[in-house]
């Protein structure tokens, strides 16, 4: 069953004079989905997460949250968001108290449900007990933290996070990952970062930008994502039988049994093969899908000029 | 409204818990009660110069008159944060992301900055205030003194919002709405000037004509509507500026 959508972008293009910081980019938001963005320095996720959030105007494009267009209804649209930038917007001389008060009321809480709503946030993020401290005199991971309850202290569908782990130490890392987890049950977040295992260990979605582009846009744990199979056998068959096999691209044989086996599109000759190997008593030795890495997509797509034309 | 009021609130409470708000009230306290005591003097040493001055005369004419020059230096200090700030540290976008309008964040931002304001109003009403119990004083006179210095000092954080939204350095909007504030308030030195036309637009345009038939206790709805009509055009070429930031 396809989950509500939260939030849309069509062809959002962000042009500073001639630099295209943004171009044409497509992005849809469902229901308890995570998507990271990733993207090496300077592709454009910040500016397309500013985008999302009503921080800066498209060039060109539209973007709907909850269905509401941010720039027809900018109010009605941002009350379902919650936003933390790369930099916490908190208060230095406030008390975390103050600041969650304050921003409680800012995104539209009523008076009476501040105070259970600043609590909440505070347990989420584990500041309960530096709730009376000034800002200002926190470590630069609790202001972090500040930041990111400032960002779901209401609750919104959707959670905008702008590299949320940076500047937190390993432990904090991980609890603010599980948290992210937790929120990606009943909320959507967005988050950037630059580092692949997070992405990889919070995300169920992957979105790499480069260049202001969208280049990669798969679940995280897509199986198809193979090109080529490993297969090794110790009685060497001729490499014509294999490429005749169905959905079997070009065979290269790399000497003493082995063979990298490029698919065709979306096809999966694993269980063919295996068969045949069987029939054929080819001994069948290895057998493995060559499954590409988030770390060699990213590379691979962000080095070059790759471009997978009909990424969106 | 409440957005307008949540802000402001939390703007005020920001105001007064920095040391800046403070050592200002210190220091344009500790100048004008400096100043108020020298014309009391002053005036209790020539005390039979004229039936017609009183002491609410000179009080609320020369206290209040000098309290415009003081103040001129001071509201640059106390608006200058306001926006550049808040931009150097990157905490405008909780404002611009959060489901509030342009309009309502300027407002805000004026009415917590009109908190400040009104403590200076306050402590300039307490210098008089001090001889209630041993003169009789003239509080119409008075008040409209006060009312005048309220609208200019309002007058003078509308420019200032503006200036510190133009830029993202404090010191260069403290800077810029100093020279704005006075050269606006100079501006009727073109008046005096006969071989420069419309010297009598000029001389209304400045700050300080208005100011002064308050300062001598008339009160002209023409002097004041001056003063609300100088505050709306900055918050709202304010609002302006903040839009075009979007895009």
């Amino acid at each position: 069953m396809e989950s509500e959508v939260l939030i849309e972008a069509r062809s959002l293009t962000r042009r500073y004079g001639p630099t295209v910081a943004v171009d044409s980019l497509n992005l849809t938001l469902r229901k308890g989905e995570i998507l990271g963005l990733l993207g090496p320095n300077g592709a454009g996720k910040s500016t397309t997460m500013k985008m999302l959030t009503g921080n800066l105007a498209p060039s060109a494009g539209e973007v709907l949250i909850g269905g509401q267009s941010l720039r027809e209804e900018p109010k009605a649209a941002k009350r379902s968001l919650g936003y933390l930038p790369e930099q916490p917007p908190v208060y230095g001389e406030l008390t975390v108290d103050e600041y969650l008060d304050y921003c409680a009321g800012l995104h539209g809480i009523e008076r009476k449900a501040r105070a259970t709503a600043v609590t909440s946030a505070k347990q989420d993020c584990g500041l309960t007990e530096v709730s009376r401290r000034l800002i200002g005199n926190l470590s630069k991971g609790y202001q972090q933290r500040v930041g990111l309850a400032q960002a779901i202290i209401h609750r919104p569908p959707v959670i905008v996070l702008d590299e949320p782990t940076v500047g937190l130490d390993p432990i904090q890392i991980r609890e603010i990952r599980s948290l992210i987890a937790e929120l990606g049950r009943n909320h959507s977040v967005i988050l950037s970062s630059h580092i692949l295992p997070e992405i990889q260990a919070v995300c169920s979605r992957v979105m790499i930008v480069n260049r202001g582009r969208a280049v990669y846009n798969e679940p995280v744990t897509t199986p198809t994502r193979f090109g080529a199979i490993a297969v090794q056998f110790r009685r060497m068959p001729d490499a014509r039988t294999l490429e005749t096999m169905n959905g079997v691209g070009a065979v290269l044989a790399l000497g003493d049994g082995r063979f990298r086996i490029e698919c065709r599109d979306g096809a999966d000759p694993r269980e063919a093969i295996a068969r045949a190997a069987v029939e054929g008593g080819w001994g069948l030795l290895e057998l493995r899908a060559e499954m590409r890495s988030l770390e060699e997509i990213f590379v691979e797509l962000t080095s070059g000029d790759a471009t997978l034309p009909e990424a969106a | 409204m409440s957005n307008i009021l949540n802000i402001a609130r939390t703007e005020s409470k920001r105001i007064f818990l920095s040391p800046l708000a403070w050592a200002v009230l210190a220091v344009v306290q500790f100048i004008m009660g400096f100043v108020f005591i020298n014309l009391l003097v002053d005036y209790a040493a020539n005390p039979s110069m004229d039936d017609t001055v009183g002491v609410s005369d000179y009080v609320a004419g020369s206290l209040y008159g000098f309290a415009t020059i003081l103040l001129l230096l001071v509201m640059p200090l106390m608006t200058m944060r306001l926006f550049a700030e808040e931009r150097k540290a990157n905490t405008l976008v909780l404002l611009t992301s959060a489901p509030v309008s342009v309009t309502e964040i300027v407002l805000g931002k004026f009415l917590g900055l009109l908190g400040f304001v009104g403590a200076i109003v306050v402590l300039m009403a307490l210098m008089p205030l001090a001889l209630n119990w041993s003169s009789d004083l003239d509080w119409g006179r008075l008040a409209a003194g006060l009312l005048g210095l309220f609208l200019m000092m309002m007058a003078f954080g509308a420019a200032g919002l503006f200036v510190s939204s133009l830029t993202r350095e404090p010191t260069i909007a403290a800077v810029g709405s100093f020279g704005l504030l006075l050269l606006v308030w100079l501006v009727n030195i073109l008046a005096y000037n006969d071989s420069i036309p419309f010297g009598e637009a000029f001389a209304y345009i400045s700050l300080i004509g208005h100011f002064d038939s308050l300062r001598r206790g008339i009160f002209n709805s023409a002097d004041v509507a001056y003063y609300l009509l100088f505050t709306s055009l900055f918050l709202w070429l304010t609002t302006q500026r903040l839009d075009m930031e979007r895009n």
